[in-house]
């Protein structure tokens, strides 16, 4: 890895497994997109805008459920803060670059690709900021624009898919395959069964206000069960 | 339905807002270090809002007009069993669709 272009191609390679849960994610957000009513140009407008799937899933679920923009927008941008916790932690290895790439970095950050570029900075402490840069944008080359291509077959393929494959029911899986992986620990696990139990319990609170109520309460136990557990265990 | 003009106005602004939180430190905040308890929050958050988000789709899910129907329920466990056993999310969406599909051959 001596020089950028090299650093892009093992960004490349390391990415490019990444694929394999990009392309069908991607494929399934234009089918349920196609599902709730939106157009190709809708939904094709949706992942080049935000290309954070979960965030999408998320905005069609309430949009169908009708809730006012001001719930959908804000239950949709609280499953991305957590970004807000990627954007800092790049900081002190991309924060140099030129505005205009900060820019397009920000704008490509995804989940995998912050992951294995971190993971990488922190393992290469020698690594220059032109080739951390080449790196990031390697690992996002094989995910982003899959990212498109496979929302676009899936809108167009959704609209043939006939009713008796209960696609209405992809939505609700697709949550759940995205966030059991994400239960790796105790405090995660309480968290998202606070959530559950929670939303069930405050689901006659109008306007969609009871899954706000249920998620800042599930955050804030999930937190304080963690610290708890690492206050014990030194 | 839903409806159009809603439909922009979120398109439009989660887009902005999305781009926002990504580009607030590295683009306008710069260097500075958040406090711990506001990181360990904001690693919860995901996790806090998507179970609430699908619990009652899938205890109340609209295609039976919020009748429990036991193929969607057994499908939401079997994904949820496969994706926390293999920590595979493409494995947990075809378990889970699989099993639906299964059950409502079974079922009839």
């Amino acid at each position: 890895m001596t020089n950028p272009k090299s650093a892009f191609w093992t960004g490349f390679r390391d990415g490019a497994p990444f694929i394999l849960v990009v392309a069908p994610f991607g494929l399934l957000f234009g089918v349920v997109a196609t599902e709730a009513g939106l157009n190709l140009i809708e939904t094709m407008s949706m992942t080049f805008l935000v290309i954070a799937g979960a965030s999408q899933f998320t905005a069609l679920a309430l949009l169908q459920q009708e809730a006012p923009v001001f719930i959908v927008l804000l239950t949709a941008l609280a499953v991305n803060l957590r970004m807000a916790m990627y954007s800092a932690a790049l900081v002190p290895h991309l924060g140099a670059a030129p505005l205009k790439i900060r820019t397009f970095l920000a704008y490509c950050m995804v989940d995998q690709a912050f992951a294995i570029s971190f993971k990488k900075y922190e393992e290469m402490p020698g690594m220059t900021l032109e080739q951390k840069v080449a790196y990031y944008f390697g690992a996002i080359a094989p995910i982003v624009p899959l990212w498109y291509g496979f929302s676009f077959l899936g809108a167009y393929a959704g609209a043939a898919i006939p009713p008796e494959f209960s696609l209405d029911f992809a939505l609700p899986i697709c949550f759940i395959a995205l966030t059991a992986p994400m239960l790796r620990s105790f405090p995660h696990l309480v968290t998202a069964l606070v959530s559950v139990i929670l939303a069930l319990a405050l689901a006659w609170v109008p306007y969609s206000l009871g899954l706000i109520i249920a998620a800042i309460i599930a955050m804030i136990v999930g937190a304080e069960t963690e610290r708890r557990m690492e206050a014990r265990t030194p | 339905m839903i409806d159009k003009t809603t439909l922009w106005i979120v398109i439009l602004l989660l887009g902005l807002g999305t781009f926002l939180i990504r580009f607030s430190f590295l683009g306008l905040i710069g260097d500075r270090t958040l406090p711990p308890w506001v990181l360990r929050h904001l690693r919860f958050t995901a996790v806090a809002v998507m179970p609430g988000l699908i619990a009652p789709m899938i205890v109340w899910p609209a295609a039976t007009d919020g009748a429990l129907d036991p193929a969607r329920l057994l499908a939401a466990l079997a994904a949820f069993a496969i994706g926390m056993a293999l920590r595979s999310v493409v494995g947990a969406v075809l378990g889970g669709m699989g099993t639906l599909y299964l059950l409502q051959y079974l079922l009839g």
